[in-house]
């Protein structure tokens, strides 16, 4: 968390021209893809831990660990996302997100390489993602944004996190 | 006023709502023959507490009528008046109209007023003459529908009326403006105009501050105005016309005599359905046949209020009444886990070898204090099941002079603790058997001096503790259930094969069968559109059970049993591969160490073990949870954990026994979603998740 900060502060002095539009994304890894979720709704970032495996469950639904009393599922984005699977180190970052409407919400973990960035996104600088058809799914992705020359997706977490009721629903 | 009362209001509606109780089973318990002073007393007591709060608290619609019922309690207590039943019949739907009332008000609706002055006049009947006794239809017992009617056919019309006259609504305004609202370009008259525009306006203008004319300046504002706007107007739509001046102004705007908070109610609200109406009108006895239609129509709407007030109710925030006792036993508790740990401390402080005894010594006190306090602590969420009871007396009560049946009910067991949790999900399920009992378990009373039996039929509500759990019976001595109906029944319906034979047990099971319920007479219970499998699938929820037993002629009764608790269980925790599992222990029968050899395969696929001349299903673990991970054993060492679930044994292949414990139950809903033969979590010493298995969940997975 106290990266997390430190970031926040730097960024905000290179983007404080345009903070009216600015809308702070947390940017991750996953292999040489970057993303970015909406840093309000980050809970914290925790290291990799071991998990207690689910049974019968979509084999990106990892498990659930013990967050301070509550029971937090935890999903591994990489499989979510079909790239290839990366060993768990103790490098390896959970990144705990909230989702969820007024009357209930839920937190969950999702396994990412890396947390990158603290950034500032000019709201109209947003970009749509382009439709690529069947080939890539872009359901979750909110828009693109160039941040240095790099593409960040941004990542839609209800859509991202709400996924397995969909599942329940085929069960 | 200074003091914000609304902190209040949770208090005083609890209060309110006790007393209410109070006075139900007041009334219920008088003997119409001979009168106990003391009951009337308590009764009275209840009535003027509310009186007294609402008055306090500025619910005058709430203080008024409960005034009424306390002059004719008064009277009653006083011997000035009789007690007869319709008087006690129209005090009982006073308590339904008070309780109505109140829960409107705590949720913030409108009062129902239609039905607030019927009951009124209702009650004003009685006190003025008192002689609709003998002459005006006898009134069912019981009934508030009744008591409608009767204050219908009294003062027919003129109930309507009134009501309307009641429902005057609208704001009165203070507006005082400054000097100069006239030079910020405002003119009082727009405002006035607006507002007559969304009701009639009546204006009253103070003059008093209106200097002598050589000093008047015509540019300043010396008038300020009472206001008074009738209509249905929302506080908003007044606040936006006043939206420019608010600067330039003191004003004050409130509801129009803060006493009729109501706003115009449609006449009769969902609560008082016409059908039982017309029921009610017609008191005479008829046969049963006759009868049975619109008394299930009556139900209805009824069970449609009672839903709508369960789904206000969940909404709130919920407290409880705790025992000082027992608080004072919590505050023991913490003081001695206070001490140890400072004792503890010490030890830790210069710690050396020789101390080991003295650490011993310590940490198995610490356990003993921790598990001590963590029973005080369950305790305090634990209450009498008598919360639950005590419904039900007027249950009986009502239903049965609906039906014609005379009928008594005991209680057993009422100051039995169980938890909060179960306490509020219990009460539905209880309704729906309770009634069942009334209406299908007990016979017309001619019927039962035919059969040799008390023309008084018996319900007896009995709750125990055992081993654990709670259990409660309700224990009818009527018909009973037939045994061969119901068999007939499942084949006609294609439950079962013409040809199955079942176990007593079994055929009773039936009726749990969704589909079954529904069908005609025999099986459609109470007719509130929720079958038996609802029942049971509720108490199972809750994790418990429900059976029957029952002889054709002399009764049946109902057992439920449920946990303490539902936020501890005791455990078995089992390995599977290196994965943990918690068992709950009720489930378990027992275990055994098994090889390979005691299993036999059914088919190639299935597998059985035979325990006792008993073949049990076997459910592999390993398989069904799809664990890849430490030493596959083929079943050279596996432990057979025997469990049962909805009535079945069958028995769960695990690698090993690890021990029992109690675990803290963690919803894997929370955060997650439901999981097939899991019902939770929990977390084990060493900080891990491990999950507790469904076992009835598991048996119906497992045979998919």
């Amino acid at each position: 968390m106290a990266q997390e900060a430190e970031n926040k502060d730097t960024d905000q002095y290179h983007y404080s021209k345009n903070l009216d539009n600015a809308v702070q994304y947390l940017s991750f890894a996953l292999g040489k893809e970057e993303y970015g979720v909406d840093i309000l709704r980050v809970q914290e970032i925790r290291s990799w831990e071991p998990v207690s495996r689910i049974p019968n469950v979509p084999c990106y639904e990892k498990g659930v660990v013990n967050l301070r009393g509550s029971i937090v599922p935890i999903l591994d984005l990489r499989e979510r996302f079909n790239l290839s699977k990366a060993e768990y180190t103790p490098l390896t970052v959970v990144v705990v997100l909230q989702t969820g409407d007024s009357n209930k919400t839920r937190i969950m973990g999702v396994v990412v390489d890396s947390v990158s960035d603290v950034i500032s996104v000019d709201k109209t600088e947003i970009q749509s993602a382009p439709d690529f058809g069947a080939k890539v799914s872009n359901e979750f992705i909110n828009g693109l944004v160039s941040v240095n020359e790099r593409m960040v997706m941004l990542l839609d977490v209800d859509k991202l996190l709400k996924l397995e009721e969909l599942d329940q629903d085929e069960n | 006023m200074s003091i914000d009362m609304s902190q209040f209001h949770q208090v005083f509606f609890e209060e309110c709502f006790e007393g209410l109780e109070a006075m139900e089973s007041g009334l219920l318990t008088l003997d119409m023959g001979d009168i106990d002073s003391e009951i009337i007393n308590t009764i009275f007591r209840g009535a003027h507490s509310i009186k007294g709060g609402s008055g306090t608290f500025g619910f005058t619609v709430v203080a008024e009528y409960t005034h009424i019922m306390e002059t004719l309690l008064d009277e009653m207590r006083d011997g000035r008046r009789k007690v007869t039943q319709p008087a006690v019949d129209v005090l009982l739907g006073s308590v339904d109209c008070l309780r109505e009332m109140l829960t409107a008000i705590q949720n913030e609706q409108d009062v129902n007023n239609a039905s607030v002055a019927k009951h009124k006049k209702a009650l004003e009947v009685v006190l003025n003459g008192g002689s609709m006794t003998e002459e005006s239809a006898p009134i069912p017992v019981g009934q508030e529908l009744a008591k409608e009617s009767v204050a219908v056919n009294i003062v027919p019309d003129i109930a309507e009326e009134e009501s309307v006259e009641l429902e005057e609504q609208g704001w009165k305004i203070a507006f005082c403006p400054y000097l100069d609202l006239l030079k910020t370009g405002n003119d009082p008259v727009r405002l006035f105009r607006e507002l007559n525009e969304l009701g009639e306006l009546t204006t009253i203008a103070n003059i008093q501050d209106i200097p002598g004319f050589y000093e008047l300046d015509p540019e300043e504002c010396n008038i300020s105005w009472d206001l008074k706007v009738v209509g249905d107007i929302s506080g908003d739509e007044i606040k936006e016309i006043f939206n420019w001046v608010e600067g330039d102004c003191e004003m004050e705007i409130e509801p129009l005599a803060k006493t009729k908070i109501v706003k115009s109610a449609p006449a009769v609200q969902e609560s008082h359905p016409e059908p039982a109406v017309t029921i009610s009108n017609n008191p005479v006895p008829k046969p049963v046949e006759v009868k049975s239609k619109p008394v299930q129509e009556a139900k209805k709407p009824e069970v449609q209020d009672n839903d709508n007030e369960a789904a206000k109710t969940t909404a709130k925030a919920s407290s409880i009444r705790v025992d000082t006792d027992k608080i004072d036993t919590l505050i023991n508790m913490v003081g001695e886990v206070v001490i140890t740990q400072s004792m503890l401390g010490l030890v830790g402080e210069n710690f050396s070898m020789d101390k080991v005894g003295q650490l011993k010594r310590g940490l198995a006190q610490l356990e003993r204090h921790t598990r001590d306090l963590q029973q005080s602590v369950m305790n305090i969420r634990m209450l009498p099941i008598s919360f639950v009871f005590s419904r039900f007396p007027r249950l009986v009560h009502d239903i049965s002079s609906k039906l014609d049946k005379k009928i008594v009910l005991k209680l057993v067991g009422e100051n039995t603790e169980v938890d909060k949790a179960v306490v509020e999900l219990i009460n539905d399920p209880l309704v729906h058997l309770i009634r069942n009992s009334l209406d299908h378990g007990i016979e017309m009373p001619a019927d039962r001096v035919a059969a040799g039996k008390p023309e008084t039929g018996t319900i007896e509500l009995k709750a125990y503790h055992r081993g654990g759990h709670i259990v409660i019976e309700i224990i009818d001595d009527g018909r009973g259930l037939n045994k061969d109906k119901l068999l007939a029944k499942a084949i006609e319906k294609g439950l079962i094969e013409e040809n199955n034979l079942l176990t007593e047990k079994q055929i009773f099971e039936l009726i749990f069968m969704p589909g079954f319920s529904t069908a005609e007479q025999l099986t459609d219970i109470s007719g509130r559109g929720v079958g038996m499998d609802v029942v049971r699938r509720n108490i199972q929820s809750l994790g418990g059970n429900i059976e029957i037993i029952s002889e054709l002629g002399k009764g049946t009764t109902i057992a439920i049993h449920l946990p303490l608790t539902l936020a501890i269980l005791d455990g078995q925790s089992v390995a599977v591969g290196d994965e943990t599992y918690i068992v709950p222990l009720v489930s378990i029968i027992e275990s055994i160490n098994i090889t390979e050899r005691m299993l036999n395969k059914v088919a190639g696929k299935g597998e059985t073990f035979r325990l006792r001349n008993e073949y049990l299903p076997v459910i592999r673990m390993r398989e069904i949870f799809n664990v890849h991970s430490g030493n596959p054993t083929k079943s050279k060492e596996g432990v057979l954990v025997v469990v049962e679930g909805q009535g079945e044994l069958c028995c769960l292949l695990v690698d090993e026994l690890l021990g029992q414990q109690q675990v803290v139950i963690k919803s894997l809903e929370a955060n997650y979603r439901r999981v097939e033969g899991v019902s939770g979590a929990t977390i084990l010493g060493d900080g891990s998740v491990a999950l507790i298995l469904d076992v009835p969940g598991l048996v119906r997975f497992s045979t998919r």
